[in-house]
Order: C-alpha cells, then sequence, then structure tokens
C-alpha cells in the first residue's frame, strides 16, 4: 500500500479511471514521463499520446489527447478531452482513420492552418493504433 | 351542429395526437436524464480545469495571449445555439427573438456582424436575414467533446488572425427543466481569468511548471474555450430535451381537455338524435290513432 499512488483520469464525458496504480507513464508536451508515488508537486500539460499505468502488475494503455496533469506526493489528475482505452478502440477505424489523414496530409500545403489540423489527427490516429495493439 | 360522426371521427384523431404527444414525452424525458447525466459528468472536469487556470493566471504577472488581445470592436461575430428539432415549446423561439434584439442593437452601432449557428432552427431562421459564415446543423443528437474543439477551432482561429474583434455567444442557460434562459456571453477577447477568484493561499500548491506558467497557460486558454463552449452544449441539450418535456406534457393535457369537451358534445348530439327520433314515433303513433 505504502507505495501506491492515487491516479485520475477525468475527461468532460466521464470519471475514466479512478484508483490507486503502482505506476503510470504520461505523454507531457516536454516528452514522456514516469510518475511513482512522492513525486514533487508538478503541473505540465499532457499531449497526443499513450498514457501506460501499471496496477496490480498489470499494464494499462489508453490513447489520450490534449490535456493537462496535475502532478501531486500522492495523487496524479490527468485532465484530457478525450481518453480510450486499449481494448475499447476499434481498430480497424482507427486504421481507416489513418489512411484518410495521410491522404489529407497528402494534398494540403505545409503551411496551411489544416496541414496543422491534418497532422494531429494523423498522431491521434496513430497513437490509437498503436495503443490498440498492446 | 356537427354531425354525430363527425364529432366521432375527431375524438379519434385527437386521441391519436395525444398518444404522440405522450410519447414524445417520454422520450424527451429519457433524453433529458441523459443529458442531465452529463452535465453532472462533466462538472468535475470543468471544476478541476477552473481551479487549475485560476491558480494559474494567479501566479502569472500579466498575462498576454492572443485570445485576450481587446481591439476596437468593429467587426462582431455572434455564435446562436438552438436545437435541431422543434416541438418544444418556446425554447429556439426565444432564443431567437433575443439573438434578433441582439443582432439589432449591434448593428446600430454600425458594427459589422457575421453570424455562426450552431442547430437546425436557428439557421433555418437567419438563413436569408443574416450573414452567415458558418453553421452546425444536425450535430446535437449526438455530441461529445470533439464537436465543441472543432467549433472553438472554427472561432479561434480568425480571431487570431484578427479577421473579427469581438465574439459573442447566445444560448439557453439552463436554470431548471422549466425554466431556460437566453443568455447572451462574450467569448472573445476572453474576460480576464482569476480576478475575482480568492484562492486559500495555504491551499495553493507551489508547483514545478513544465513548461513554464506561460507556456502551460497559452496551452489551456484554448481549452478553455473548449469547456465553456461544450458547457454551452450540454445546457442546450438538457434544456431542450426539457422544454420539450413541458411542452408535450402540455400538449397531452390540452388533448385530454378536448377530448372531454368532445365526448359530451357526442352525447348532447346523440340524445338529441334519439330525442328527434322519439318526438317522430310519438308523432306518427299520435297521428294514426286520430285517424
Amino acid at each position: 500500500m505504502a507505495d501506491e499512488l492515487m491516479l485520475e483520469i477525468v475527461t468532460p464525458e466521464k470519471m475514466a479511471f479512478s484508483g490507486n496504480v503502482e505506476d503510470v507513464t504520461i505523454p507531457g508536451t516536454e516528452g514522456e514521463f514516469g510518475v511513482l508515488r512522492g513525486h514533487e508537486a508538478f503541473l505540465t500539460s499532457v499531449d497526443i499520446g499513450q498514457l501506460v499505468f501499471t496496477k496490480n502488475n498489470k499494464k494499462t494503455h489508453y490513447a489520450v489527447n490534449t490535456g493537462y496533469a496535475e502532478v501531486t506526493a500522492n495523487k496524479v489528475t490527468v485532465l484530457i478531452e478525450t481518453a480510450e482505452r486499449s481494448d475499447y478502440i476499434d481498430k480497424n477505424r482507427a486504421r481507416r482513420a489513418k489512411e484518410n489523414a495521410e491522404a489529407r496530409l497528402e494534398k494540403i500545403a505545409k503551411d496551411s492552418d489544416e496541414f496543422e489540423k491534418a497532422r494531429a489527427a494523423l498522431m491521434r490516429a496513430i497513437v490509437r493504433l498503436n495503443v490498440a495493439e498492446k | 351542429m356537427a354531425s354525430l360522426k363527425d364529432i366521432k371521427r375527431k375524438v379519434g384523431a385527437v386521441q391519436k395526437t395525444k398518444q404522440i404527444t405522450r410519447a414524445m414525452n417520454m422520450v424527451a424525458a429519457s433524453k433529458f436524464k441523459a443529458s442531465q447525466l452529463r452535465m453532472e459528468n462533466f462538472r468535475p472536469y470543468a471544476s478541476k480545469f477552473m481551479d487549475v487556470l485560476n491558480s494559474l493566471a494567479l501566479r502569472v504577472e500579466s498575462m498576454s495571449h492572443p485570445l485576450l488581445a481587446v481591439r476596437d470592436p468593429r467587426r462582431i461575430r455572434v455564435i446562436c445555439m438552438t436545437s435541431d428539432r422543434g416541438l418544444c415549446g418556446g425554447f429556439n423561439t426565444n432564443l431567437i427573438k433575443s439573438t434578433e434584439r441582439f443582432l439589432k442593437d449591434k448593428t446600430k452601432e454600425d458594427k459589422e456582424i457575421s453570424l455562426i449557428n450552431v442547430g437546425r432552427k436557428g439557421r433555418d431562421f437567419f438563413r436569408k436575414k443574416a450573414n452567415i459564415i458558418g453553421q452546425w446543423v444536425d450535430v446535437l443528437s449526438k455530441f461529445d467533446m470533439t464537436l465543441a474543439v472543432s467549433i472553438s477551432n472554427d472561432v479561434i482561429v480568425p480571431f487570431i488572425k484578427e479577421e473579427y474583434d469581438e465574439l459573442y455567444l447566445v444560448y439557453n442557460q439552463f436554470v431548471n427543466v422549466s425554466v431556460q434562459r437566453p443568455t447572451v456571453v462574450r467569448l472573445f477577447p476572453l474576460p480576464s481569468i482569476g480576478q475575482d477568484v480568492d484562492i486559500d493561499p495555504d491551499k495553493r500548491l507551489d508547483y514545478l511548471y513544465e513548461p513554464s506558467e506561460e507556456a502551460l497557460l497559452q496551452k489551456l486558454l484554448p481549452m478553455y474555450v473548449h469547456v465553456l463552449v461544450y458547457r454551452a452544449l450540454l445546457e442546450t441539450s438538457a434544456g431542450e430535451n426539457g422544454a420539450r418535456m413541458a411542452a408535450m406534457d402540455n400538449a397531452t393535457n390540452n388533448c385530454e381537455e378536448l377530448i372531454r369537451s368532445l365526448t359530451l358534445k357526442m352525447n348532447k348530439a346523440r340524445q338529441a338524435a334519439i330525442t328527434a327520433e322519439l318526438m317522430d314515433i310519438v308523432g306518427g303513433t299520435e297521428a294514426l290513432s286520430k285517424g
């Protein structure tokens, strides 16, 4: 118990996860970072990526979208706009989304606003696919 | 006087209408429950988000962000958030009216106005009356945060590019099941954050910020817009179904009333027919006996 960490994953739709975990890895904007109990309190933004936590020696993967993470010594709160657990991801849909995004990226100019949007969509699709395969 | 058969047919028709309105009432009630649940689920997210945003804003000395830029408000953009479907009482009518009033006021001040419609009803109304530059139709029956994000991005980017100077959102604030209040709020430039909040200094945690406070705030401000838009969407959806529930409840009651009065009329007509027939028979026998 002593080295457990309280993790809360909050999305606008619901509390995606709430419970004690052994460790958690979060895709921060400044790079991925791992948190164990007793971590220095800090606040950072979260990017599109993969969130992994270990509970009872079992890893659980989530595909997450932008948000932020608040870390205190015994509690981590992750506020993100979407969070999908690996076993809920529809692989075929993710693959299609990836193909669509790739096709769109081909067509548009690099400096347009659309480009950034399409790039983010592609990122999300890739992350979702990776997570789904875990 | 209408014939017996006519009245009977009318009673049948009203009865059918009543069945429909009652069914719609029940559907609206269950949808209302669902949207209320979503509002409740959203609350922890919103309140945690505001906590962090406020404490961050307090720590940053001077905030500068394109979304906070105050310009001479010459070009105004308005988001009008109605429902996609009708039959919900005055829900859309009231909202459209207050939008129209707002637009009229701004036109008087010689502002250049553009309109974004969320929801079919508002779009249909303003189609030929205003300068519509964006529309989101048939999206409200099933939506999530992605909708709020796309709507927000559609207004954030042009604002940063200085294509317009002020953004207002007109939506129905959800007060309770039977009360929805049309509200106008200014979205851009964002009203300053963290000024009228008192956070207990003891409770304020000293964090390490990564990246810096300012950079973090830059990231959080667009998310703040998403939160505001999403909340408005949720309130619209809950309000729409609440209003429909009330409207359909009224309609069902009116149907009952109508059926009652029609049944009375029908009975009277039937009685009149019987009396007339009796009179005929009595008259006939009398004529016979006299002869």
